[in-house]
């Protein structure tokens, strides 16, 4: 008797789950044909970290004191700077960033003294060679604030431009 | 015999004979983009939609693909096998088609051992499934060739019982006479659990999942057909699913009433699109079953066949034997 | 016969090799089976091949500059491990922690072991041959990744705990999200169990397959879910609470026979257990600050050592810090439960079927660059 109960019940549990997956055939599809369209990011994305744009001196508030060179794990960041003035900080000159090797912790955005560095919202990297990972911050902040210009109409910076803070 | 068509037999025989090839080779095609399709909506996901509208151009562009591939023969392997097995499994199931009642008077040969002739062509996969295996020279290809040629002996058996019961009912072996009997109704109604039997048997016959050990990546062994390459690869493949369209018109044609309406309503619908429908629908079906169940073990594969598929299919033949004798 | 085996080498037994690359072991696993026809006569798991040198790298780094390398190690439990290498730095120093980052912590875990079940859900029925549920987990894996994407950053490997709390607050939208996703699987229960759990062909699969026992869990130190189905109730959260597991109210699911199919029973049990908890967090989750601000840039802890186990998805996971003084660890050893587990195998698998195999090692779910860190 158990024999025809199993080979019941087990039919039975063959046609229930066949009736799951067919209703899922008329529900709407999940997935998103990507190059044609695209999803939005969350807000809180990690792209690789680029300095920010401050209002007041229309640049960066970089003060090469080496926090972020020294804080992260892998060596990533490579910053070089000059003394400006006689008195006051330096101005980074050469802000360098490998990120073939970074693992978005984001230890140096949080020990930045100035909260000069921001997650970029970067995501569609190519590169064909090792030296393409390779990123240089002040070259990019600078076509952004050249971007920015062309789009206001207007000069950034109006504070006393020497970066002091 | 029914009267030639078009007056001159062999006019006939050639015609039919080119139209067997286009219409199976069509729907191939069409049959492999189908199954990408339901297979992607199934999983939430659009399937192929980048080659042609929605993908339609798919098939013929892998088609192409892989008769541009390089044909490998394993070091020691035997070559006239190796080379034959393809062949073998392709062209035997073609001989199917001469056969199926397509509609009231579109059959290209009716025989009146039409059944017999269907299932004795199909019986051919099995010789050259083992003859890959073991042409292929791979220990592994060699096993996986064995346990398709068990499980295809082990299915054969109730998948003729349970046609026994239907020819048992209607005296004749010949197609056309089965569709003809199922005028007022189907005989999925009067025999439900031949029909069952022979749709679970024809599943295992043409090795598709929850029984597709032998060709799927199953665990170690990884099938028959591992060594082929390029077009051998793609006539296992197009056999696969031409026979798939075989075992369903057949099914059609015993259990669901070939071109017959629905208890005679045919709703001015000519038999032929009846007839393609329902077997379209009966391979949307199987397609469905591979796409929601995992795969079954091999003895518990043998197991099931042996311990409840025969018996069963064993005594609904007796059953039916004994309701015929006594009305 | 007998002079047949006399004067030629005839073994009946071959050796099979399930190699290093193979599309149903979780990574770079290699089993060496010795066969007698069908049936396995030994079973000689090899590790190794996927060294990466984590705990040289926690000997060259401070205490801050390990949390990338913590989630790598069992990419699947990101989340987990990274909270665990906090709690024991945490416990090493002595830093408080605000009542509100321990109820963020404590969610964002167990999101992170609904994730990784799900994972093992949809992996385990891939082997067996069934491909859609595999789409169906990801779909709902998709829910949770984007949650957790909306407050760190990342997907898969976060470094979102840090010590004394959390990176960034959570608002509104992840509450409202958490909740929107806990309400939908409520529905997927149902589906699930349709689709794979009462399916007979499943059930004939996993149903007295790789039994183990208790008295041989005990020998290896099998943890974590395959434990619990031999039915041994062990779950750190439960007998050495730590963060505000002591105030949530959950049940600790356990089996009886030790096979594969109370294995999956407990996976799926756990994670409508962990849906539980989720609920009770948010119902509590307190105002406050998410980091405390005392904690120095530039730790310099104690000497000593300290061990912090927590309950990873995979069973009782641990950091064992040594420290001598100075901003980094002395030794860092961390204990993963995937290699008490997979060693066991050595032992269940002798006599079960080659196709079994596949079945058994799935349900042990094990990450294996976990084991060979």
């Amino acid at each position: 008797m158990s024999y025809f109960k199993e080979i019941f019940v087990g039919g039975l549990s063959l046609i229930e789950g066949m009736a799951v997956t067919v209703r899922r055939l008329f529900q709407p599809l999940v997935t998103v044909q990507y190059p044609r369209k695209k999803i939005p990011l969350s807000s809180a994305y990690r792209g690789h970290i680029e300095l920010k744009i401050f209002e007041d001196t229309g640049t960066h508030k970089c003060i090469v004191c080496l926090s972020c060179e020294k804080t992260c794990p892998s060596g990533v960041i490579q910053v070089e700077g000059v003394k400006m003035k006689e008195k006051g900080p330096k101005t980074a000159t050469n802000y360098v960033i490998d990120f073939s090797k970074c693992s978005l912790c984001g230890l140096c955005v949080e020990i930045c003294p100035t909260q000069t560095l921001q997650y970029s919202r970067e995501y569609e990297l190519v590169g064909e060679t090792r030296s393409d990972c390779v990123i240089d911050c002040l070259a990019r902040l600078a076509k952004q604030v050249e971007k920015k210009e062309m789009e206001t109409g207007r000069q950034l910076g109006q504070g006393d431009g020497d970066g002091n803070v | 015999m029914s009267e030639g068509l078009l007056g001159s037999e062999w006019f006939r025989l050639i015609l039919g004979l080119l139209i067997v090839l286009g219409f199976a080779s069509l729907n191939a095609l069409f049959l492999v983009w189908l199954e990408r399709k339901v297979a992607g909506h199934i999983q939430l996901r659009p399937g192929p939609m980048e080659v042609g509208p929605h993908g339609l151009l798919q098939t013929i562009m892998d088609a192409i693909k892989l008769m541009g591939k390089e044909l490998i023969l394993p070091a020691k392997a035997d070559r006239k096998l190796f080379f034959l097995a393809p062949v073998l499994v392709f062209m035997p199931v073609l001989v199917g088609f001469l056969v199926l009642p397509f509609g009231p008077s579109m059959i290209i040969r009716d025989m009146n051992l039409g059944v017999l002739l269907v299932f004795a062509f199909s019986t051919f996969t099995v010789l050259a499934i083992l003859a890959g295996g073991w042409a292929s020279n791979n220990k592994y290809a060699l096993l996986g060739a064995i346990r398709s040629v068990a499980q295809n002996v082990a299915y054969e058996i109730p998948l003729l019982l349970a046609v026994m019961s239907v020819v048992l009912m209607v005296h004749s072996l010949s197609f056309s006479e089965i569709v003809t009997s199922q005028k007022s109704v189907w005989f999925v109604f009067v025999q439900p659990i031949a029909c069952l039997i022979y749709l679970i048997s024809a599943t295992a016959e043409t090795n598709r999942a929850p029984f597709d050990i032998p060709e799927a990546e199953s665990e170690l062994v990884a099938g028959f057909h591992t060594e082929y390459s390029g077009m051998g690869f793609g006539l296992f493949f197009l056999a696969e699913y031409t026979n798939m369209f075989i075992v369903c018109a057949v099914a059609t044609s015993l259990f669901f009433g070939g071109w017959n309406g629905l208890f005679g309503i045919s709703l001015g619908i000519p038999g032929v699109f009846w007839f393609l429908f329902k077997t379209y629908a009966l391979i949307f079906i199987l397609m469905w079953v591979r796409w929601t169940f995992p795969r079954v073990r091999f003895d518990q594969l043998m197991n099931f066949s042996w311990k409840v598929m025969i018996p069963l299919s064993l005594a609904n033949l007796v059953v039916t034997a004994i309701v015929l004798k006594l009305i | 016969m007998a002079e047949q085996d006399n004067t030629q080498e005839y073994r009946r037994i071959y050796t099979l090799n399930l190699g290093p690359q193979h599309p149903s072991t979780h990574g770079v696993l290699r089993i060496l089976l010795d066969l007698d026809g069908e049936y396995i006569v030994k079973a000689d798991p090899v590790i190794g091949y996927g060294h990466r040198g984590h705990e040289k790298m926690g000997e060259n780094r401070q205490y801050k500059q390990f949390l990338p390398n913590a989630s790598r190690l069992d990419y699947l439990s990101g989340m987990l491990f990274n909270h665990g290498f906090v709690l024991a730095v945490e416990k090493l120093v002595g830093i408080e922690v605000p009542e509100r980052a321990k109820y963020i912590r404590v969610i964002a875990s167990e999101l992170n072991r609904i994730s990784s079940h799900l994972l093992w859900f949809g992996t385990y029925i891939m082997d067996l041959g069934g491909f859609t549920p595999f789409l169906y987990a990801f779909d709902d894996r998709e829910q949770i990744l984007d949650i957790l994407d909306s407050v760190s950053g990342s997907r898969l490997t976060y470094s979102y705990c840090r010590f004394g709390g959390v990176t960034r607050d959570v608002d509104y939208k992840f509450i409202d999200m958490t909740r929107a996703f806990l309400k939908r699987m409520e529905t997927r229960w149902a589906d699930y169990d349709d689709l794979v759990t009462k399916n007979i062909i499943f059930i004939h699969r996993t149903r007295g397959v790789g039994i183990i026992d208790e008295e041989l869990a005990r020998q290896y130190g099998v943890t974590g879910p395959n434990l619990r189905a031999c039915g041994v109730g062990f779950d750190v959260r439960r007998s050495e609470p730590y963060e505000v597991y002591d105030r949530l109210d959950f049940e600790v699911p356990t089996g009886s026979s030790g096979d594969a199919l109370d294995r999956y029973y407990v996976r799926f049990k756990e994670m409508q257990q962990s849906c539980r908890i989720i609920d009770q967090a948010l119902d509590q989750l307190p105002g406050g600050d998410f980091l405390t601000k005392k904690v120095p840039q530039k730790l310099a802890p104690p000497k000593g050592e300290v061990y912090a186990a927590f309950e990873s998805a995979r069973g009782l996971s641990a950091f064992y810090l040594v420290s001598d003084g100075s901003p980094g660890p002395y030794r860092c050893h961390i204990r993963v439960p995937s290699f008490g587990n997979l060693n066991v195998l050595s032992e269940v698998l002798p006599g079960t079927l080659v196709a079994d195999a596949i079945s058994i090692l799935g349900s042990i779910d094990v990450v294996i660059p976990e084991i060979d860190r």
